[in-house]
């Protein structure tokens, strides 16, 4: 299609596409204005039935903990789908040293500041993964500040160290533990109250760190599974980069 | 609307747009990193912490590694290709 063309169609298509989007826009409820049912139904049972008090997270790990299963199973299939894609193809190899000497740019601070992200990081998201039904935050949020301990080794620039501290076997069965760890939490309900995803631990006292029933538990999977999952999405794009090289003298 | 909503939401739609103009992949993922750091603060005005909490992480850290890492592996490709013609 020439220019003049595209110029021609999008006259015609931009106006319509804005009027349309504007008469939809008129027809929206005013801003803050909320009328739905749902959301003032979920509103008013989360602290009185579920004795939690982040109403984000009860609605992920007990209302809707069916729908997180399926989110889960995205995250999960598309980690494998990147460790599939990102494997070491036949005429490549993995080269340990050249990782090292492309990265050895950071100075003393920045090493510094990474040894002091690191163990902050990791005290910051365990906070959240435990205290998602108390406070904002939760599973995901929690795992992917895990994830980003690790990371900061990277800005240190010690990948090969990262390699070490979070081996791929441990960062593959942390992520496979948290899916497997979140399936067997709702089939707990199954068992013990005959629905799937129906919590069967007791209540406990709103605003306590052992309360909402098996939010917390789920948040552990979760958290487990996000920051398993981040690891080795990472390696998996840090390895292509840094370490696997194509073989030289083959042709290919 | 209060007015840190809105220059929250000032600041994504620049932010957004300037990640749209930079034309240098490198240097679009920088932009790209602090484009998440305006949603951050967009979120957190929007009175969505829960939110806020994983777009700091994805945001600046989680997607620009993945880009920058690729961004690497190319450049290295394209400089190791002419060399290996060049040989056969």
């Amino acid at each position: 299609m020439s220019r003049r063309a595209r110029l021609t169609l999008f006259a015609i298509a931009g106006p319509g596409l804005a009027a349309v989007l504007i008469i939809g826009f008129r027809g929206l409820p005013a801003f803050g204005d909320y009328h739905d049912v749902y959301g003032l139904v979920v509103n008013g049972v989360e602290l009185s039935m579920r004795h939690a008090t982040d109403y984000v997270t009860a609605l992920n790990f007990d209302v809707r903990a069916f729908d997180t299963l399926g989110e889960e199973y995205i995250l999960f299939a598309s980690v494998l789908g990147v460790t599939l894609l990102l494997r070491v193809m036949r005429g490549e190899d993995e080269e340990y040293r050249a990782a090292e000497h492309g990265m050895s740019g950071s100075s003393d601070a920045v090493r510094l500041a990474a040894l002091l992200l690191i163990p902050s990081l990791i005290a910051l998201g365990v906070y959240l993964v435990i205290h998602g039904a108390l406070t904002p935050g939760g599973g995901f949020q929690g795992g992917i500040v895990l994830a980003a301990a690790p990371a900061a080794i990277l800005i240190a620039g010690r990948y090969l160290e990262l390699k070490v501290l979070c081996p791929t076997r441990a960062i593959e069965a942390a992520e496979g533990i948290g899916a497997l760890g979140y399936c067997l939490l709702g089939l707990g309900g199954l068992i013990f109250a005959s629905v799937y995803f129906k919590n069967f631990l007791p209540a406990g006292n709103p605003g306590q760190l052992l309360s909402a029933g098996f939010m917390p538990l789920n948040s552990i999977a979760v958290g487990l599974e996000v920051m398993g999952a981040f690891l080795i999405v990472w390696t998996a794009f840090l390895d292509q980069a840094l370490l696997v090289r194509r073989r030289t003298g083959e042709a290919t | 609307m209060t007015v840190l909503q809105i220059v929250a939401l000032a600041a994504v739609a620049l932010g957004g747009g300037a990640v749209a103009l930079t034309s240098d992949p490198l240097r679009q993922t920088l932009v790209l990193g602090i484009f998440g750091l305006t949603l951050v603060f967009l979120f957190f005005a929007f009175q969505a912490p829960d939110v806020a909490l994983s777009e700091i992480v994805v945001g600046t850290i989680g997607l620009p590694l993945i880009v920058v890492a690729t961004l690497r592996k190319i450049a290295e490709q394209e400089r190791t290709r002419p060399s290996d013609e060049d040989a056969e």
